[in-house]
């Protein structure tokens, strides 16, 4: 038990980084996981050379959906649109450091699905069961 | 403490028919299965019929002139007339196979609702419901520009019988409702509610899947026009639901599915359908898998269904008195357990019900998180989720007490 709810994870739940709705948003983009109805709605506003300028995300759900997206939309301000592209799925799971079930990982990956579906659109997700 | 709360049952003989509740879900953790309004787990004689039609006489029903065929087609007959039995209907033609509640619904829908609904039609449903007796009520409006309206939830959990009663007044031409919400456990009142829709002419469908299983249910007495419920909720297996219907509306129905079986005679322009029950069988049935629902209601018959909703009722109970003893636990409906079945779905301060299921899987118990297929009652309630202990003949007090146990671990783990 210790090892899924280890103490980052319970902190980027309990004290989320980057939290709120950027307006305008030049990227903004919903989506739920309806297996347990988690929420991400995160918003992007990206400059002129197609680099993250400022991330603004709102949320309901569970530790680990939550956490995955502090921890991972933390880390894309000046990051650019190509490099966002070449995040992967384990690397959001290296991130989060703990066993998922096949359940949970829906939860763990909603973040990247949001982030690569609103900045791509949905084809460049291609779901969490493939690799 | 435990012994203020009776239960008209031997907890322990119900379990030594149940091989799947003796594991440990990991070397020291004893199972706590508390899923059961999601499916139940099934005793040995259910599986040892289906082994044994498997293993003996298995073959196609109603055709074959052989001796296994008709073993099968006796079993799989007899098995019809048990299950009427069950719920007293007044005939066999009136129990029909499907695959599931769901199917058993969308079958009404699509033969008497198409055939029957005119454009401005009204259907009554409720806010509490499964999204399967949601669904195919919002495709069948699409289909035939019927208008579907809902009773809402009013306080305490339990439908607002006076807008009910309003929407009564509109004339509607079908009205359905859940005799047991999958979430909250309310049991709303049934016959009071048929007879008023009754009064006005509406036709009434039952949605039995969470009712049927866990206390008696008897179709004449409801006056229900239709019933529909599950095999796999009430120990028996998947694969299979049931369709009750009175037999004169089931006869005025056209087919659902077309097929073999469902005919008496087939020439290529036209077709002459089959009596019931069969008008409504296309297709091969889940024969072993209906013989093995005839096992699993001569095994609830024999326990008695009253003593099997007395039981549920001290376990919920039991469940109600000591989670309000926690904290921070919200229970969504009512505590009465008078109209209440054995499903507490709840939502702590502390953690979302998802991360709450996964510390109480931890340790060996088996609960359910998410919307549980009603999403429309949880936005009412104002949660996104909850997570939900539903409870049967074979749980114990002690089982209540590792899930408060549990319940502390996952307060402990985020209140740090």
């Amino acid at each position: 038990m210790d090892d899924l709810y280890r103490e980052i994870i319970l902190d980027h739940y309990q004290n989320p980084r980057k939290k709120g709705k950027l307006e305008p948003a030049d990227i903004d983009y919903a989506e739920d996981n309806p297996v347990c109805g988690d929420h991400i709605h995160l918003t992007l506003q990206i400059d002129e050379n197609d680099v993250v300028k400022a991330v603004g995300w709102e949320g309901e759900g569970c530790a680990i959906s939550q956490a995955s997206a502090s921890m991972l939309y933390e880390t894309l301000v000046s990051k650019s649109l190509d490099e966002i592209r070449t995040i992967g799925k384990d690397d959001v799971l290296e991130m989060l450091g703990i066993p998922l079930s096949p359940v949970r990982l829906k939860c763990a990956l909603l973040s990247l699905k949001v982030l690569k579906a609103g900045a791509y659109g949905l084809t460049a997700w291609p779901g969490e069961e493939e690799d | 403490m435990k012994s203020d709360y009776s239960t008209p049952l031997d907890v322990d003989a119900i379990r030594a028919d149940f091989p799947i509740l003796h594991q440990e879900v990991r070397p020291g953790v004893p199972l706590v299965y508390l899923d059961n309004a999601a499916s139940s787990q099934k005793p040995l004689a259910v599986i040892e019929t289906i082994s044994d039609y498997y293993s003996r006489y298995n073959a196609n029903v109603h055709r074959g002139i052989h001796k296994l065929s008709e073993a099968a087609t006796d079993a799989y007959e007899s098995a019809r007339r048990r299950i009427q039995a069950f719920i007293n209907a007044a005939s066999f033609r009136e129990i029909i196979f499907t695959r599931n509640t769901t199917e058993s619904i969308n079958l009404v829908a699509q033969s008497w609702g198409r055939s029957n609904l005119e454009p401005g039609d009204l259907i009554v449903s409720t806010e509490m419901e499964h999204h399967s007796n949601i669904v195919p009520w919002q495709m069948l409006a699409g289909q035939t520009g019927a208008v579907l309206k809902f009773v809402p939830i009013a306080e305490g959990g339990i439908l607002d019988l006076d807008v009910y009663h309003q929407l009564l007044e509109e004339g509607p031409k079908l009205v359905t409702f859940t005799e047991m919400s999958n979430v909250m456990g309310t049991i709303p009142p049934a016959r009071e509610m048929i007879e008023a829709a009754h009064a006005v002419g509406a036709v009434v469908h039952v949605d039995g899947a969470q009712s049927v299983p866990h206390m008696p249910v008897d179709v004449q007495a409801l006056d229900a026009d239709f019933l529909s419920f599950s095999s796999h909720k009430m120990c028996g297996p998947t694969g299979v639901g049931v369709l009750y219907g009175k037999r004169e509306i089931l006869e005025a129905m056209p087919p659902f599915l077309g097929g073999g079986d469902m005919i008496k005679r087939v020439e290529l322009g036209q077709s002459q359908w089959n009596d019931l029950p069969y008008k409504f069988e296309a297709g091969t049935p889940a024969i072993g898998e209906v013989i093995g629902l005839g096992a699993a209601v001569d095994y609830l018959g024999a326990i008695g269904m009253d003593k099997v909703h007395q039981h549920e009722q001290a376990v919920t109970k039991y469940a109600l008195d000591r989670l309000s003893e926690v904290g921070g636990v919200r229970v969504l409906g009512p505590e009465d357990v008078s109209i209440k079945g054995g499903a507490v779905a709840m939502v702590l301060d502390c953690a979302h019900p998802h991360d709450v299921a996964q510390v109480l899987d931890h340790h060996g118990i088996a609960t359910r998180a998410g919307h549980h297929c009603a999403m429309p009652l949880h936005q009412h309630c104002n949660v996104v989720a909850s997570t939900r202990a539903s409870f049967y003949l074979y749980n114990t007090f002690e089982e209540v007490d590792r899930l408060i146990d549990g319940l502390y671990k996952v307060k402990e783990l985020f209140a740090r």
